[in-house]
């Protein structure tokens, strides 16, 4: 299936998901007024994925920033990554930069949430 | 009694405004430093420039790299929050047929803490759901809020723009402080809600 590959603007997080390595990877910032467009693609493309996916899907996801507007969509991406789990065994890096106390709670509250495993990786500068 | 202000300030106490806008503005003249402030439409062109702005401002004035991605934070959510709430017919009713969604905006620092105003208007009708709201998010504690913000995340509702009623309740997690806010008359139709941050 076709990759995604999106680049970043100063509202929207950069996202390559590659079916062929199993990597999907959303990155930057993401505070756009309207989040739900921005994020449905990706959230089909994922229902697809599920049909032909590899053994192991790493997904990683490293955020400046997001906004309130992007949460329910993010969730919502974890979601239809739940629903497909079983299909590929998948595994969400949740990155955060040393000190971003806001951004490793915002990722533990997912994982409260979504059944997938998290890591949560400190980076020293994102 | 008739407060007097310096001249920079005079200009932005014209017409949006209220005892507490007036207040605040004094207040943050007296030691403290406005460092941006906005009147007027609020549109996406206007949101993008100004969160811009800021960014560079922060990026220039705060050191404290935390500090300034928590401020920026509440900053995106608390004009988003303008940006979609303002009630639009409230600024014809003012004589402002020009000006869809007029509000206001203030960044200010004094003692090391950055205050934020944030002031639209809203259909009077609307006024008692938004101060339960906000009268929730301030009854609740760190951990409160957080339980509340995962909640609301998980209840599969979604607003027309996705926030599904976050806003609140991320400021006030971000902020770790109440939210202050105020309604005040415009007119039998209308309100002004006023509501301050600070970080």
């Amino acid at each position: 299936m076709d990759p995604i590959k999106i680049e970043g603007t100063p509202k929207t997080p950069t996202v390559n998901f590659n079916g062929e390595s199993g990597v999907l990877e959303i990155k930057g910032r993401s505070i756009p007024e309207n989040a739900v467009e921005f994020y449905k693609p990706l959230v089909d493309w994922i229902g697809s994925y599920g049909d032909s996916a590899k053994d192991t899907t790493q997904v990683n996801v490293q955020l400046e920033y997001f906004n309130t507007s992007s949460s329910k969509c993010i969730l919502d991406v974890f979601k239809k990554l739940e629903f497909i789990n079983g299909k590929t065994s998948i595994t969400i890096n949740w990155h955060y930069e040393e000190d971003d106390e806001d951004m490793l709670e915002a990722g533990e509250d997912y994982q409260a949430i979504i059944n997938i495993p998290f890591k949560m990786i400190e980076m020293e500068e994102m | 009694m008739t407060v007097q202000y310096p001249l920079y300030l005079q200009q932005i106490v014209n017409s949006l405004t209220s005892e507490v806008i007036k207040i605040f503005i004094n207040d943050m003249g007296n030691g403290g430093e406005i460092l941006h402030d906005f009147e007027g439409e609020i549109t996406e062109v206007v949101l993008t420039q100004t969160l811009k702005n800021i960014e560079e401002l922060l990026e220039k004035t705060e050191e404290d790299f935390k500090k300034s991605r928590k401020v920026y934070n509440i900053l995106v959510e608390a004009l988003q929050n303008l940006y979609h709430h303002t009630d639009a017919q409230a600024a014809e009713v003012l004589d402002n047929g020009d000006q869809k969604k007029t509000a206001k905006f203030i960044l200010a620092l004094k003692n090391e803490e950055y205050n934020i105003l944030a002031a639209n208007y809203i259909v009077k009708d609307n006024i008692p759901t938004l101060k339960s709201k906000l009268d929730r998010v301030n009854s609740l504690e760190k951990d409160g809020l957080r339980e509340l913000y995962k909640e609301v995340l998980n209840n599969g509702q979604y607003s027309v723009h996705g926030g599904g009623g976050l806003g609140m309740i991320d400021i006030a997690r971000k902020s770790g402080n109440k939210l202050e806010y105020d309604f005040s008359d415009v007119n039998e139709d209308y309100g002004l809600f006023t509501l301050k941050i600070k970080v």
